[in-house]
């Protein structure tokens, strides 16, 4: 909300520094997101009557104007506005004029021709924000006339105010002042403006009528006969330029000016072009359409949407948001018929979200306008208007003025809350300057009635937050509670912490990707599964939820390797969505997973599967985690004979193995990339759990070696866990040091070598001992496995 | 000479010229054959000590004498070589195993954890220390714990800020993506009695297209307070202690009134400026401040709404991104460098 401060003056004496008052405009929650300070380096520029407008010779989207700037020669002037016009009063600056920003107007060509100076914008003249045209001057000047006194400016400042949803009343110059001036302590007066009304009664000229009295409590019109519709007056358009408004009217503005000074809106329509001479106040039937003032069709009637209609039923506005093309003030129009009303609040917000349409008037009705200002602001209005007879009285439709709200506020309460020690008689004083009424109801109680333009306090903790702004914040002592807890992590939380650093200590980097997918994106990574979308989302690519971490960190490997990082490895925690597989519940299933990708540009021994697979060995280490079991299996996305599914106590956590070739030739990567998938809570016990210490032996070890040709059917792991039943408690570790295929061996063979250490807590194992867990050994997976020993 | 040791002159000779013979050794190999030359079977020594047995036995006994003092002084000689010849040998061979320790090639990289965990993983850390502890929950969430229980009923002006990303599960708009770590609030306060002292972090989504300052989904850390007493002061000085601890002691905060629906009183807290240190700058718009996030005491409808009386206790919520710190920290000038998982981006840190 911009807000002048010789507008405010209006309201109330603020004087002294600027940046001051934007200071306790802060305080008080009305955000100052800029200062500017106007009015200033308006030397060099003056009233000039453009006297003839014609096209460029040599351009299309500039033509030349002949101006007369009061000194008796007509000058040519090169102007790129659409709305120069013959006849009008501008603001010419001259050669040598300096505007506001530190332009220096000086004597050029455009095109061949020349230009003796520049009419500006109300952009350039820094009075506002329009740019897209010339700022024309009300009639009545005279060319020559320095600008700024033409038009009254003297130095301004302008405050952009950002008012929260809570405060309706602070969405005006009035209420903004009557905050400050409370914060100030100075006095706050709304200035009387009585309208002198004619003899000629209402009734006679128009009628009213609702029938939704709960979309809209209070609906009124009061008409004025004989207007003439021209220009606002200058320190008008100024206002409204400053404001962030541009003049149409003076009957538009005058409407315009209202709300922004009382923060009440209101329509005027052309009241003989108003079939039936009336207003009706109806629901909207379903599918009913309206082209609104910015030509849009608007469809109504999907929800309970209030349409202003002609007497005769015929839409001409959407209550409270935005008015119809059909019965707009016109240069023509003699009877003006002003509606001013007050709507449901909640009506609004939901009529102006269905149709994407916020205006300046919904934005205040939605958060609820005043009932009882409206007598006020329709005097206003009228009292702005220099023409026309306004006619005797005012078509009321009011469900009644309901009660204001009394709440009891306790004065132990409000320093319950804010850690104050405010004194009960201190609480009065705080609340009445901005509009309550605080009476003694006991020992610490007060009884405080609220201002009809404050619908947002509702119960005593409103009360409170009022108190505490007024008192300030920084006056609230800060202190810190003590928790009477001992702060940690849970062991979960420490587990995956602990997971994170092993895997970036291993060379892993941790990748944040987007959750929300685009269409394919799953399917490009292998998967089909059935995805959770977004409803209406803002773009494609962002609109289906994961169920796989896979895709994104896919993505992530290709933009790496395209950019001259083809070794990449990362691994990304994160949440994952999906239907659950049994009974749909009120939310869908969302495991945090855990996905390393190994991305690897050669494809020899060790890359792809091979190093995921040493990965996973180090992490389940690491994790405490042994007795992991892998088997063989497929799984969506991954290489259907280098993948193994992961078992932990018996419950599959995962997948290892490595990315499926033909999807990484479709994400353009070269090379093998490994991957692991599992879910984080499969690697990480919830209960905490502590590993228990195992004695060391004293006695001396001893290692066997031993090399078996193994069939491919049976798994390596098959074959230790062979060896570890054979060697019984004496093993002490065992390992598969060595892997080899040859033709000697026979197709569909291979050599798995196992080193054993075999060692005993009590004794050094003889000689004999040894030899006989061997053959024990050998004979085990000779007979399980169909393997034979090498010599 | 014959049949006789040739008697002390000559075993003196032998061992000065032995002596010198030693002392010319510089390698092992080459004091070894000295030694054997000197003292060994074939030696000129060995000789004299054979010849003993062939004198008379009332010479017998002084000659050998004699053979062993010789002995023992060839012996000592040796001693003395074999220390400077092995120390020699020694230096000799370390400085042969010689290695330019900047001339060996790089093994294995580190990895590096994502910068906005390293952010939140300090961040949490912080209120940890502070007697908190860290409370998640799920990123699709009902509309009744994101936006209803926390005091937003449908169509309540301020949702519109939320620009919801709604999901297509369950009746129309009654799942979403969580706007807010808020509804973690409310499933903290609906599984656990008061006294209540928790961080939320999390990602949280909105509908927005990502800019300089803004990614769809982004990380956030709230905070909630209810216990006994409870006051704003508490929850200014708890903003306060946390700024402190994270952002340094030279760094401020403050509480500027604000709108939330979730608590009342509100407020939005800055922090002073940590491009500036409150000098002013074109960061804060010259005004020394920057704002971080918002907080409140909650709303006892809020507290009504999960059944904890709002008479008994009161409590204090706050909120920020993590993204956020991270980027004033870590002069982060876009966003949407978090988007692309650039391994150069993410191993500078």
């Amino acid at each position: 909300m911009r807000v002048p401060l010789s507008w405010l003056r209006d309201f109330a004496p603020f004087e002294g520094d600027p940046v001051a008052l934007g200071e306790t405009f802060d305080d008080l929650g009305m955000v100052v997101e800029s200062l500017e300070r106007v009015g200033e380096g308006l030397g060099g520029v003056v009233v000039a009557r453009v006297l003839d407008v014609r096209a460029h010779p040599k351009a299309d989207r500039v033509r030349l104007t002949e101006v007369d700037a009061g000194d008796g020669v007509s000058r040519q002037v090169v102007c790129g506005a659409p709305n120069v016009a013959a006849g009008q009063l501008v603001a010419l600056a001259t050669i040598g004029a300096v505007l506001p920003g530190g332009f220096e107007i000086s004597r050029r060509q455009v095109r061949g021709e020349w230009s003796e100076g520049m009419i500006c914008s109300t952009r350039e003249l820094a009075l506002g924000d329009d740019a897209e045209g010339i700022m024309v001057l009300p009639a009545g000047l005279d060319p020559g006339v320095p600008f700024a006194e033409a038009m009254g400016i003297g130095a301004d400042v302008v405050y952009d105010l950002a008012i929260e949803a809570n405060r309706p009343d602070a969405l005006s110059i009035a209420g903004v002042a009557r905050d400050a001036a409370a914060r100030l302590d100075l006095p706050f007066a709304v200035p009387e403006h009585p309208v002198v009304a004619g003899t000629h009664p209402v009734q006679d000229l128009a009628t009213i009528a609702v029938e939704c009295p709960d979309l809209c409590p209070r609906f009124t019109a009061r008409v004025s006969t004989g207007v003439q519709v021209g220009e606002s007056p200058a320190w008008l358009v100024r206002r409204l330029a400053l404001a962030g408004m541009r003049a149409i009217s003076d009957v538009v503005d005058a409407s315009n000016y209202v709300m922004l000074e009382l923060g009440q809106p209101t329509h005027p329509y052309d009241l003989d072009l108003l079939p039936g001479a009336g207003l009706l106040v109806r629901r909207a039937e379903p599918g009913e359409t309206l082209v609104t003032l910015d030509g849009v069709t608007r469809r109504l009637g999907d929800g309970d949407d209030c349409l202003i209609c002609d007497a005769e039923g015929a839409p001409v506005g959407i209550g409270g948001i935005m008015g119809g093309a059909s019965s707009e003030i016109s240069p023509s129009t003699t009877r003006v018929l002003l509606e001013a009303a007050y709507f449901d609040p909640m009506t609004i917000a939901r009529t102006s979200k269905r149709l994407g349409l916020r205006t300046e008037a919904s934005a205040r009705f939605e958060r609820g306008c005043d009932p009882e200002g409206i007598q006020r602001a329709v005097d206003r209005f009228f009292s702005l208007l220099s023409e026309g007879e306004v006619a005797a009285g005012m078509l009321d439709q009011w469900r009644g003025s309901p009660r204001p709200a009394r709440i009891r506020l306790r004065t132990q309460r409000v320093n319950a809350l804010l850690g104050t020690s405010i004194a009960d008689g201190e609480i009065a004083a705080l609340l009445e300057p901005i509009g309550f009424t605080a009476s003694p109801a006991g020992a610490g109680l007060h009884d405080v009635t609220v201002p009809s333009f404050r619908p947002d306090v509702e119960a005593e903790i409103d009360l409170v937050e009022e108190v505490a702004r007024h008192h300030g914040y920084s006056r609230i002592p800060p202190t810190v509670p003590a928790s009477p807890f001992v702060g940690q992590l849970t062991p979960f939380q420490r587990g995956r912490r602990h997971l994170r650093e092993i895997l970036a200590g291993a060379g892993a980097s941790e990748a944040v990707t987007p959750p929300l997918l685009g269409p394919g994106d799953h399917e490009r990574a292998g998967l089909r599964a059935e995805a959770i979308s977004a409803v209406d989302p803002l773009a494609r690519e962002e609109s289906i939820l994961r169920t796989s971490l896979l895709p994104g960190l896919l993505k992530a490997v290709a933009f790496n390797v395209s950019r001259r990082s083809p070794d990449v490895a990362l691994f990304e925690i994160g949440h994952v969505f999906r239907p659950p597989l049994g009974r749909r519940g009120v939310l869908p299933d969302e495991p945090e997973m855990l996905v390393v990708a190994l991305a690897d540009p050669a494809v020899g021994p060790g890359c792809g599967a091979v190093a995921a697979k040493r990965l996973l060995d180090l992490v389940l280490d690491a994790m405490h985690l042994p007795g992991a079991r892998l088997d063989a299996a497929t799984a969506p996305g991954l290489h259907p004979s280098r993948t193994a599914r992961i078992r932990l106590r018996g419950d599959v956590v995962g997948h290892v193995g490595e990315v499926d070739p033909s999807v990484l030739e479709g994400m353009g990567i070269a090379g093998r990339v490994g991957v692991i998938e599992v879910l984080v809570e499969g690697l990480i016990p919830r209960q905490r759990s502590y590993v228990q210490a195992r004695p060391v032996s004293r006695h001396p070890s001893s290692d066997i070696d031993l090399a078996f040709v193994v069939p491919d059917s049976a798994p390596a792991a098959a074959v230790a866990v062979t060896l570890r039943e054979a060697a019984g408690e004496l093993l002490a570790d065992l390992r598969l040091f060595d892997v080899f295929r040859d033709d000697r061996l026979g197709a569909g063979r291979r050599s798995l070598a196992f080193r054993l250490r075999l060692q005993a807590l009590d004794r050094t194992l003889t000689d004999a001992e040894v030899a006989e867990l061997r053959r024990r050994c050998i004979a085990a997976v000779e007979s399980a496995h169909g393997a034979e020993i090498r010599a | 000479m014959t049949g006789g040791t040739g008697g002390e002159p000559a075993l003196t000779a032998l061992v000065d010229s032995g002596v010198v013979r030693l002392e010319t050794a510089v390698t092992p190999d080459e004091l070894a054959s000295a030694e054997a030359e000197l003292l060994g079977k074939k030696s000129e020594l060995a000789a004299h000590q054979q010849s003993l047995g062939r004198l008379p036995p009332e010479e017998r006994k002084e000659a050998g004498r004699l053979v062993n003092e010789a002995r023992q002084a060839l012996q000592q000689a040796a001693e003395r070589v074999r220390e400077r010849v092995d120390a020699a040998d020694r230096a000799r061979r370390l400085a042969e195993e010689r290695l330019d320790l900047t001339e060996v090639t790089p093994g294995p990289r580190r990895g590096h954890l994502n910068l906005v965990t390293q952010t939140r993983d300090e961040l949490e850390d912080v209120f940890v220390g502070m007697g908190y502890t860290v409370a998640e929950g799920p990123e699709v969430e009902t509309d009744w714990h994101n936006f209803e229980a926390l005091n937003m009923p449908v169509a309540h002006p301020a949702r519109s800020g939320h620009d919801t990303l709604y999901l297509d599960w369950g009746p129309p708009e009654s799942t979403l993506l969580r706007t807010q770590t808020s509804p973690v609030q409310i499933r903290v306060m609906q599984d656990t009695p008061p006294p209540i002292y928790s961080v939320m972090p999390g990602k949280v989504y909105r509908k927005d297209t990502p800019d300089a300052r803004h990614t769809p989904s982004f990380s956030q850390i709230e905070g909630l307070v209810v216990d006994r007493n409870i006051t704003f002061g508490d929850l200014a000085g708890t903003i306060g202690s946390f700024t402190a601890a994270y952002f340094g002691a030279s760094i401020q905060s403050r509480l500027r009134p604000a709108y939330f629906p979730f608590t009342e009183p509100s407020a939005e807290f800055e922090i002073t400026c940590t491009i500036c240190e409150g000098r002013g700058c074109r960061t804060c718009s010259g005004t020394g401040w920057i704002e971080l996030g918002g907080c409140g005491m909650v709303h006892p409808n809020v507290l009504a709404n999960v059944g904890i009386d709002a008479e008994e206790w009161s409590g204090f919520a706050f909120g920020f991104g993590i993204d956020r710190c991270a980027q004033m920290r870590h002069g982060l000038s876009d966003m949407r460098v978090l988007l692309d998982n650039d391994i150069r981006f993410i191993s500078q840190f």
